[in-house]
């Protein structure tokens, strides 16, 4: 998550590195692959070659692509472990304060506050604030919602949604050489090639 | 078959003596995906599928109006039927609840009979995206976008009877926690509260769980429609009047604008970056960690609105297992009702929803429907060995008392029929399921009126004792439940993604990025 991709007016933006010779900025480059098994394998030796900002799209989840990528596993269990902590403490105060503190009446001669009866609530609770944590925390973490990429002005780049994967190494990282990086893809078996510019 | 014994075969097989994936191609059952062979792993889509045809199928169902003439009358039948019942919801509103055939003795009856009906219906999409997908069970990806959907509009019209049954629903707001002039609070020792909890916990989940399913298949239709529109390929809308009259609009906007709008808006730009994807990958199995209690729990919850008063034939602590079993045994039938038309309305279908996927669930329906029968059971048992006089009568007279044919369509619907499930030809024949599934639906609605209103009608003092009859507003608000809930599935169905292609796609042989992809059907890993 950047905080600059939901206040980008907070941020002045770097210059760029590299730019086209109408003069707009380069995002990166973008190369197809046609089958899962040379993207799988493209990706590895990228991140064997030190890249960093750079990334695989493709239609479905590839099993193990984080290992060929190496990416660290992501912090969303503790976000989500916090919002069921939040939620469950919050529901056992919020049934102490109403039930036992604020507004006391006997039922069954019982204690006005004990906490059994108030599992439930607190359990429905706790699941309820974890799945918003999981569902927007992830989206979060993504820099969702953004409903504009530069990647997406690519035609070619569409079919990353039906049946072909990409390899994205961005302009913004230090390895990246509009040269190079396109010789490396090309070795490493794209189909095709392109040259992606910011928006 | 040959008289080597089973072991020794697979044993020569495995050693590459004989030879395994050939065995698919005489299959003897159905369509090729059932096997004798447990080594062999069946393919979850057939026709030598490519990713491709995957995306253009599925896509297919929402981009172009469905084959044949049956949607819209389909739809305009069950939304006439939804209006009725809305029309006597309003009616009872504005009348009171005397208009249901509620007496003194019998509080409930329909209304929290439908209501139970329909939130067990709910239970089996999220149990097959959550626990299933626990189990690694990679056949619930045919089934778990189409069920997800059930459980959403099942959930809907379950949450409209306790609203409406409580009379006055101007005061609905008082269920929940809200500051308010009187200076009180609910009482949350309540298992009526816990139950508005549960219910909308679950509710609120399962929709998130099911949105969040559907987002990157969201940017595929986004990314389709925004390719037609880049190479001037859309069509304009057009309006067409159904059935002989002769009459169509062209309106001056693209189809393909609206199509990249909603569903770009609905998309929040998924682009299906791999780092997206390990995140949402974690989200999915976090939401489906929390998402198997919670389904245990919402029906358990259900249970206790009648296990913790102290009414003869409700007081049992058979109840929150028994009422899961049960939900879990509605839903699927339900699910099998919905999709085995949608099998042979929609083209292809059958590629993505194999008999293989049928018969697994009806054996869902077998093994649950057995629970449910045990459950039964051991009521009449605890009955006798709890010598209790109250709790042995409640139980006779379900059985033998007024409302005896209640009882005995119940047992026969959800007991007896699913054992034509023992056999393999009724389990893998899609009429014969249908016509169990439908029977199993019919069941379990008698099972909640048979534990609801037998209970009830004669309670400790013969006194007291009261039968009830539904009157037509009962009987139109409950048509009118069912006919929002088709409604609902029918815009489901010709709108939203009704498989999650990334998920079918994953499970296929060419996703597999170590190479097993020369293999034809019989692959995976």
């Amino acid at each position: 998550m950047a905080i600059s991709d939901y206040l980008p007016f907070l941020f002045r933006p770097p210059a760029p590195r590299f730019v086209t010779e109408a003069g707009t900025p380069v995002h990166g480059v973008l190369a197809q692959f046609d089958d899962v098994a040379k993207v799988y394998h493209a990706a590895e030796k990228m991140r064997d070659e030190g890249f960093t900002n750079w990334d695989v799209h493709s239609p479905f989840p590839i099993h193990g692509i984080e290992e060929a990528m190496g990416h660290r596993r992501t912090i969303l269990p503790f976000i989500v472990g916090g919002a069921a902590f939040t939620g469950v403490s919050g529901a056992m105060l919020m049934q102490w304060f109403m039930n036992g503190f604020d507004f006391r009446f006997v039922v069954q001669g019982k204690p006005d506050f004990a906490w059994e009866p108030f599992l439930m609530v607190t359990f429905e609770l706790g699941v309820l604030f974890s799945a918003f944590a999981a569902l927007f925390g992830m989206l979060a973490l993504n820099g969702l919602p953004r409903w504009n990429h530069p990647l997406l002005a690519s035609e070619r780049f569409l079919s990353s949604s039906d049946d072909t994967f990409f390899i994205v190494v961005e302009a913004a990282d230090p390895k990246f050489d509009p040269l190079a990086t396109r010789r490396l893809l090309e070795s490493l078996g794209a189909s095709a090639i392109e040259l992606v510019e910011e928006a | 078959m040959s008289a080597m014994h089973p072991d020794r075969i697979t044993a020569e097989r495995l050693a590459g003596l004989a030879p395994g994936v050939a065995s698919i191609q005489g299959a003897p059952t159905g369509d090729g995906t059932l096997i004798e062979d447990p080594a062999i792993r069946a393919p979850l889509v057939l026709n030598n599928r490519s990713i491709h045809d995957v995306t253009e199928i599925v896509c297919g169902y929402c981009e172009k109006p469905p084959p044949g003439k049956w949607w819209l009358p389909v739809f305009c039948v069950a939304s006439t039927v939804a209006a009725v019942g809305m029309l006597m919801i309003l009616y009872l509103i504005v009348t009171g609840i005397g208009t249901w055939g509620l007496n003194n003795q019998v509080g409930w009856a329909w209304d929290i009979t439908n209501f139970v009906f329909w939130i067990g219906i709910g239970h089996a999409g999220t149990l097959i995206s959550a626990i299933l997908c626990l189990f690694k069970q990679k056949w619930r990806t045919a089934v778990n976008r189409s069920a997800e959907a059930m459980t959403i509009f099942a959930v809907m019209c379950a949450g409209i009877f306790p609203a409406i049954h409580v009379g006055r629903i101007w005061f609905i707001w008082m269920v929940f926690p809200i500051p308010n002039y009187n200076w009180i609070w609910p009482n949350f020792r309540s298992p009526l509260l816990w139950d508005v909890f549960a219910v909308s916990t679950y509710f609120t989940v399962s929709l998130l769980f099911w949105y969040m399913g559907m987002i990157p298949d969201f940017a595929t239709l986004r990314d389709r429609a925004d390719r037609r529109l880049r190479r001037g390929q859309s069509a304009r809308v057009r309006l067409q009047a159904p059935g002989p009259v002769k009459f169509a609009v062209e309106l001056p906007i693209l189809a393909d604008r609206i199509r990249a709008l909603v569903y770009g808006l609905l998309a929040v730009g998924w682009r299906f970056s791999s780092r997206h994807w390990h995140r949402y990958e974690n989200a999915y199995l976090i939401l489906a960690g929390i998402s198997t209690p919670l389904v245990l729990s919402v029906h358990s919850i259900v249970s206790f609105d009648f296990a913790t008063s102290i009414l003869p034939g409700w007081h049992t602590t058979i109840f929150p297992p028994y009422f899961v079993a049960g939900a879990i045994f509605g839903g699927f039938a339900m699910v099998l009702l919905l999709l085995i038309p949608a099998r042979e309305l929609y083209p292809n279908f059958k590629d993505l929803l194999t008999l293989r996927h049928l018969e697994n669930m009806a054996k869902i329906l077998l093994v649950t429907g057995m629970m449910v029968g045990f459950a039964y059971a051991m009521e009449f048992f605890i009955a006798w060995y709890g010598a209790n006089e109250y709790e042995l009568y409640a139980f006779i007279n379900r059985a033998t008392g007024p409302y005896w044919w209640a009882y005995w369509t119940m047992i026969t619907c959800n007991v007896v029929s699913p054992q034509l499930f023992w056999s393999r030809a009724m389990r893998t024949n899609p009429v014969v399921i249908w016509i169990v599934a439908l029977l199993v639906t019919i069941g379990m609605w008698f099972e909640r009126f048979v534990i609801i209103v037998t209970s009830l009608h004669r309670a400790f003092l013969p006194g007291e004792w009261h039968m009830f009859f539904p009157t037509w507003v009962d009987i139109l608000i409950f048509t009118g439940s069912l006919g929002i809930f088709v409604s609902m599935f029918m815009l489901f169905m010709r709108f939203l993604p009704q498989f999650p292609m990334a998920e079918v796609k994953a499970v296929m042989p060419q996703a597999d990025p170590h190479g097993h992809n020369a293999h034809h059907n019989g692959g995976g890993h």
